[in-house]
């Protein structure tokens, strides 16, 4: 038996549609066979892990937090991705963006005003959004792959908040531990809805998220990405320049995956640590493909995703199962995100015979 | 022993993984594949090899487990970038978090332990050469291993039938495939043993570099061994040079320190990922040199037409 793919005469709607779903409950599927492995009722496990998160007012707004960054950094990376950028170093502009935010509230910590908020969340953004011009820099002029150049800062960007708030960056009153003074007051993002801990980072990834599907369904800078993603050359006729373009879509993306870290170190943790993220920067490449990057399905998946963050604590709690089973589970649903995104474009035929060439329609 | 001897030794110990797994995805380049999930694959290398030697208490039961591990998992890739031809650059990602994400859970509860070292194997009468004896004929398996992959597959590209068949795959794979050559299927074994080395490199790096299990012990060599394939221009030999360049800057941080030079170590923790941007930077500025190297086919998906 072999599998033959047959190209269709035009993209399936209705598998386009369907792929992430079918992806989701394949994820399932594996889990559960997972938890068995591990001797726990898959039942119960994958219950605790999906369900049992949802039920409660507070862990709803704990969502809403996760949710927050990995969409806010989707929606900037579906953008690089269709034009066909490989800016996965969004980890690395996520922490500089904390820490290009962080300046005031840690180095200008006697200034008072209700300036501080927005100055930090603009630092935020032109920390990212210079983060990733590095590697933009190096794809547009010097022809240097952007996926290696932006990965490797990544580790930098680590080290040197690892070196900052161990040094010059660390709390004088906090007994040495590595971490910075705690923010003032007005350098703390807002709650969003009065019923818990969401701050406004969240609104910021919808707005952001509803901003960039705008962008892309009715602006010609939407049909530009589009049309130098899928051909650079139909772009070039068209009078697109591939080298704008890289400077675009990185900088957008390093600026909202900026964004997100400066909201979550002044929504969420309120200081700075030697680690600020747990791998928000690589989650949100799989929120990008989850959503089929499309802005309005990065919001679903981020949604999920986020999900998988608070099921692992949960699970870890209730059953005893270890955290790690959460990076499991992302790194399945994206394994099962692009096959199934096979259908799309293919109809997959199981082949059982190779000389009679008779063919038999798969169940897909 | 001098002390640049000893300097010299602990250079081969850090570039003997980097050297593998780059060597290997070398060959999965040359015929027009682009697996990003070399890290991935170094990690369940790593994992699993380390977990093999703590179950039978042998090494190279170990080793096996992670040359092993690398080729299974690199199949998953393989299956979908091949059969469903699906994205290879995003795909390549998914193996690099997947794998992180089942080394962390498996290995989880070998945490702490003391591992096994592979020993060494000396060569009799060529160890006894000053300075070069100890530094090449008294050496651990997977040293060994290391060179003869390079020589093997330098010899294999460039001096046998079936390597031109890659080659060919990889540089026009619509041509390779008229003239017969079944293109899906060199590509699953060039896949397979790219991820045999990096299997091989994990291998190394919990049972030689550092004996024991640490959460996402491979650090990113796994990515800078994907650098080291472009810095080396897709050439055997070069990798190996590069590898021991890379090595070098790697544990300069160790010699810093013991030589108290008053650098935070942070920085000099950041210097491979920085000398691997400044090395890509010199490699690919020149766009016709990078077009030549480049096998021509890499990263485009190929679907047989019938």
């Amino acid at each position: 038996m072999r599998i033959e793919l047959e190209r269709r005469p035009e993209v399936s709607r209705l598998f386009s549609i369907l792929s992430p779903v079918i992806a989701l409950a394949l994820t399932m599927i594996f889990g559960g066979i997972m938890f068995l492995l591990l001797g726990k009722n898959p039942i119960t496990a994958l219950h605790s892990f999906f369900i049992e998160p949802l039920m409660e007012v507070w862990s709803l707004h704990e969502l809403a937090i996760k949710a927050a960054p990995l969409i806010m950094i989707g929606v900037g990376l579906s953008v690089c991705y269709r034009s066909n950028n490989w800016n996965i170093g969004a980890e690395g502009q996520f922490i500089a963006g904390a820490i290009a935010g962080s300046i005031l509230p840690v180095v200008f910590h006697e200034w008072h005003s209700p300036l501080v908020l927005p100055l930090m969340l603009l630092l935020g953004m032109l920390g990212g959004a210079l983060f990733a011009g590095i590697p933009a820099f190096l794809k547009a002029h010097l022809n240097t792959n952007e996926i290696l150049t932006s990965l490797m800062l990544v580790y930098v960007a680590q080290l040197f908040l690892d070196w900052l708030v161990r040094g010059y960056w660390r709390n004088p009153g906090g007994m040495n531990f590595p971490e910075t003074r705690t923010f003032d007051p007005v350098a703390v993002l807002p709650e969003m809805i009065a019923s818990g801990r969401t701050h406004w980072g969240f609104g910021f990834a919808l707005i952001a998220a509803v901003a960039i599907w705008f962008m892309m369904r009715y602006t010609l800078k939407g049909f530009e990405i589009t049309v130098l993603g899928q051909s650079e050359r139909a772009g070039r006729f068209a009078g697109f320049s591939t080298r704008k373009m890289i400077w675009f879509s990185m900088l957008l993306s390093g600026a909202l995956a900026g964004l997100a870290g400066i909201a979550e170190v002044s929504g969420a943790i309120q200081q700075l640590r030697p680690v600020i993220s747990p791998g928000y920067g690589f989650t949100a490449i799989i929120v990008a493909f989850l959503g089929r990057l499309n802005p309005l399905g990065i919001v679903v998946a981020g949604l999920v995703l986020a999900l998988t963050y608070l099921g692992g604590e949960a699970a870890q709690l209730s059953l005893g199962v270890s955290d790690k089973v959460t990076r499991v589970f992302q790194g399945l649903l994206l394994f099962f995100v692009l096959s199934c995104d096979t259908l799309i474009r293919y109809k997959i035929k199981l082949v059982w015979s190779n000389l009679t060439g008779t063919a038999t329609e798969g169940a897909h | 022993m001098g002390i640049f001897e000893a300097i010299l030794l602990t250079v081969i110990t850090a570039a003997t993984p980097l050297v593998l797994a780059a060597v290997g995805e070398l060959v999965t380049e040359r015929s027009g594949v682009l697996n990003l999930g070399v890290e991935g694959m170094m990690i369940m290398g790593a994992a699993c090899a380390f977990i093999a030697t703590q179950v039978t208490g042998s090494p190279y039961v170990g080793i096996l487990a992670g040359i092993a591990s690398g080729a299974l998992f690199s199949l998953l890739f393989g299956f979908l970038t091949l059969t469903l031809v699906a994205n290879q650059v995003a795909t390549g990602l998914a193996l690099t978090i997947l794998g992180l994400g089942v080394s962390g859970m498996i290995g989880e509860a070998y945490v702490g332990q003391s591992g096994i070292k592979l020993p060494q194997i000396v060569f009799p009468v060529l160890s006894d050469i000053p300075f070069l004896g100890p530094l090449l004929f008294k050496q651990d398996l997977i040293f060994y291993l290391s060179i003869a992959v390079v020589v093997g597959v330098n010899w294999f590209l460039f001096r046998s039938r079936a390597g031109l068949k890659l080659r060919s795959v990889g540089d026009s794979h619509a041509s390779a495939h008229a003239l017969g050559i079944n293109v899906i299927r060199m590509r699953y074994l060039a896949v397979m043993f790219g991820g045999a080395c990096a299997g091989l490199a994990g291998a190394q790096l919990s049972l030689v570099y550092t004996p024991q299990w640490v959460e996402n012990m491979s650090a990113g060599r796994g990515w800078i061994a994907l650098a080291l394939v472009v810095f080396a221009s897709w050439r055997p030999w070069r990798v190996v040079a590069g590898g021991y360049l890379f090595g070098a800057v790697s544990i300069s941080q160790l010699h810093a320190q013991a030589f108290g030079i008053g650098i935070p170590s942070q920085f000099l923790s950041a210097l491979p990922y920085l000398a691997t941007i400044a090395v890509l930077i010199l490699i690919s500025h020149n766009r016709r040199t990078t077009l030549i190297n480049t096998p021509a086919s890499l990263g485009k998906p190929f679907v047989p037409d019938r």
